[in-house]
């Protein structure tokens, strides 16, 4: 059951062959059986999965397509009543009282819960090492690393594990980790989906998304997740297409570029070879690939290693061991608590971006970092702007190299920071992007991000779509989880 | 731009952190190296450029001022570290 797609489930379900308690047994089953090994999730909902399954086949009248699909949420949305930790100390104890509104969204259309995954630490992360309740690993080597930030939702679709995952990106947080995992993740417009209920990292970059296998999978959860939300101001108020209807549509005569600056110098030999076989399928289907030019696209990096902490640092003030969360032992006075609690409850990561985001802000350094920061952030945006004049979509490699090892990147921040080189600019653009598999590379896989225009979701998942009708990438599973 | 250790200790006051000194030293290091990168914007000149805050440059919606939110003291403060008579406790700010 586990090789089948979301779709093909939810069909089998229709259909009364399966049932989705079979089908949250099924899964439940291989969690415990494989997830010690990978450590994807942090808390498995068994009972309340089981529950949730037995109502969705007892009400099959109704009609989602996703009802009674088991799903993993990553473990920053807020699930009523359930442990909400952020990948962090700070709130390991934090039971939400309250749902995401895509989790509210979700719950309604009948899907059911495994469980929440594992995460880099407050969503800061580019590996799933950085989380409280230890690394995540990657089901194609356990030696190496899945990505991250949502590596526990990319590796519990990997490893299938669940039919499919929720995942949130404020850099690269979705795109990456499905690219190091070889499955299907995007990460819609700005505002497409409603943040309420989402921790905050970093609040005019962070976007939640579908992760799935196919492309037409998550065209299904983005269907139920995207639309306007009366509880998140940013979240806009545009009528929601009909995305799988438009999967079918032809992508003939559709306009790719590829931009000159992201296949220059450096970019790993066998990787240009994968684009370049994906360039070849979509040429076959009557796409028309050109050079394209995003002149500042080196500084994307260097501009979100101001502005996001800088925003996390403001969000993250919210921590201080008075209202929920971690508190420290006898504080001596308040502000003892405040900055104890704090400094005892905070990763490494976490801390370095609050004091980053902190500095630039600081009297005296704010123009020279962060106005300077949102320059750039406009100057980026404006390359694509104007490419997307020319283009229908940009296509590039999700990430620079395949997964890389386990502590390998870990001592050197800045390192590490560079693996979200071609996912970074298009959160600061606030566009929506996509990763879908184009091959394995010596056993790991390997991503290729297509970008389009504001709320043109249908446009990539389209382009993704057909490319996945002409290859198979995207079915392969890891050998020791089939 | 190479941060002092006075910088350091100021900035960890500012986000309310604590550091020991074995900290402040990586910390330092870490900072600089970070800050040291994010130079690379000064490698355009941005005098023209409008600061851009936000991907929406739209108005921000209004919604009509009636109340959505309820009272659900008590479930709120069931994660609470420490409360009394439906407070929050603190260590004592006035003696």
């Amino acid at each position: 059951m586990h090789k089948l797609t979301l779709a093909q489930q939810a069909k089998a379900l229709a259909a009364k062959q399966i049932s989705s308690e079979e089908l949250t047994r099924h899964y439940i089953d291989r969690i415990e059986a494989h997830d010690g090994q990978l450590n994807s999730f942090i808390t498995v909902l068994a009972e309340q999965a089981i529950e949730q399954a037995k109502q969705a086949d007892a009400d099959r009248h109704q009609t989602s397509v996703l009802k009674g699909i088991p799903i993993a949420l990553k473990d920053l949305f807020c699930s009523d009543g359930t442990a909400t930790t952020c990948g962090s100390k700070m709130l390991d104890n934090f039971v939400a009282p309250y749902d995401a509104t895509v989790v509210k969204k979700l719950k309604q259309a009948g899907v059911v819960t495994l469980g929440k995954t594992n995460m880099d630490e407050f969503a800061m992360g580019s590996s799933s090492e950085s989380s409280f309740y230890g690394a995540v690993k990657n089901p194609w080597d356990t030696s190496r690393v899945p990505g991250g930030s949502s590596g526990g939702s990319a590796v519990a679709v990997a490893a299938r594990l669940a039919s499919a995952s929720l995942g949130t990106d404020t850099g690269g947080s979705i795109r990456q980790p499905a690219a190091l995992c070889g499955i299907t993740g995007l990460k819609p417009t700005y505002g497409r989906v409603s943040r309420y209920g989402m921790i905050a990292y970093a609040s005019s970059l962070d976007q939640g998304g579908p992760m799935a296998v196919t492309a037409e999978d998550c065209a299904y959860l983005l269907q139920t997740m995207a639309g306007h939300d009366d509880k998140d101001s940013t979240s806009v108020d545009l009528p929601v297409p009909d995305y799988v209807a438009d999967l079918e549509q032809t992508v003939k005569g559709m306009r790719i570029g590829m931009p000159k600056e992201f296949f220059e110098q450096g970019l790993d030999s066998e990787i240009a070879a994968h684009i370049q076989h994906a360039c070849e399928v979509l040429t076959s289907l009557g796409c028309e690939i050109k050079p394209i030019s995003l002149p500042n696209a080196e500084l994307a990096i260097a501009a979100y290693y101001v502005i996001a902490p800088a925003e996390a640092s403001s969000n993250l003030s919210r921590y201080d061991g008075a209202r929920y969360g971690y508190r420290c032992q006898n504080p001596r006075d308040l502000e003892d608590m405040y900055s104890r609690s704090r400094s005892e409850a905070f990763g490494e990561e976490v801390k370095r971006r609050i004091m980053i985001g902190t500095y630039a802000l600081s009297a005296g350094y704010y123009d020279a970092y962060y106005i300077k920061a949102q320059k750039i952030r406009r100057l980026i945006s404006q390359d694509y702007s104007q490419a997307f004049a020319e283009v229908d979509a940009v296509l590039s490699p999700t990430a620079p190299t395949t997964a890389f090892k386990i502590n390998e990147k870990s001592d050197d921040p800045v390192t590490m920071y560079l693996s979200d080189i071609f996912t970074i600019g298009v959160n600061l653009a606030g566009l929506p992007g996509l990763s879908v598999p184009i091959g394995l590379q010596s056993g790991l896989p390997v991503g290729m991000q297509l970008v389009s225009n504001y709320f043109k979701e249908d446009v990539i998942l389209r382009l993704a779509h057909q490319y996945q009708q002409q290859t198979s990438h995207h079915l392969q599973i890891p050998a020791s989880f089939e | 731009m190479a941060l002092t250790n006075d910088d350091v200790l100021y900035i960890a006051k500012l986000a309310n952190l604590q550091l020991g000194d074995s900290q402040v030293y990586q910390y330092k290091r870490e900072l600089t190296r970070i800050l040291d990168f994010v130079e690379q914007m000064n490698s355009v000149n941005v005098d023209h450029v409008e600061p851009m805050a936000h991907p929406q440059e739209m108005m921000q919606p209004l919604r009509a001022d009636v109340i959505t939110e309820f009272n659900q003291r008590a479930k709120f403060q069931a994660i609470a570290p420490a409360t009394q008579d439906g407070l929050y406790l603190v260590p004592k700010v006035i003696e």
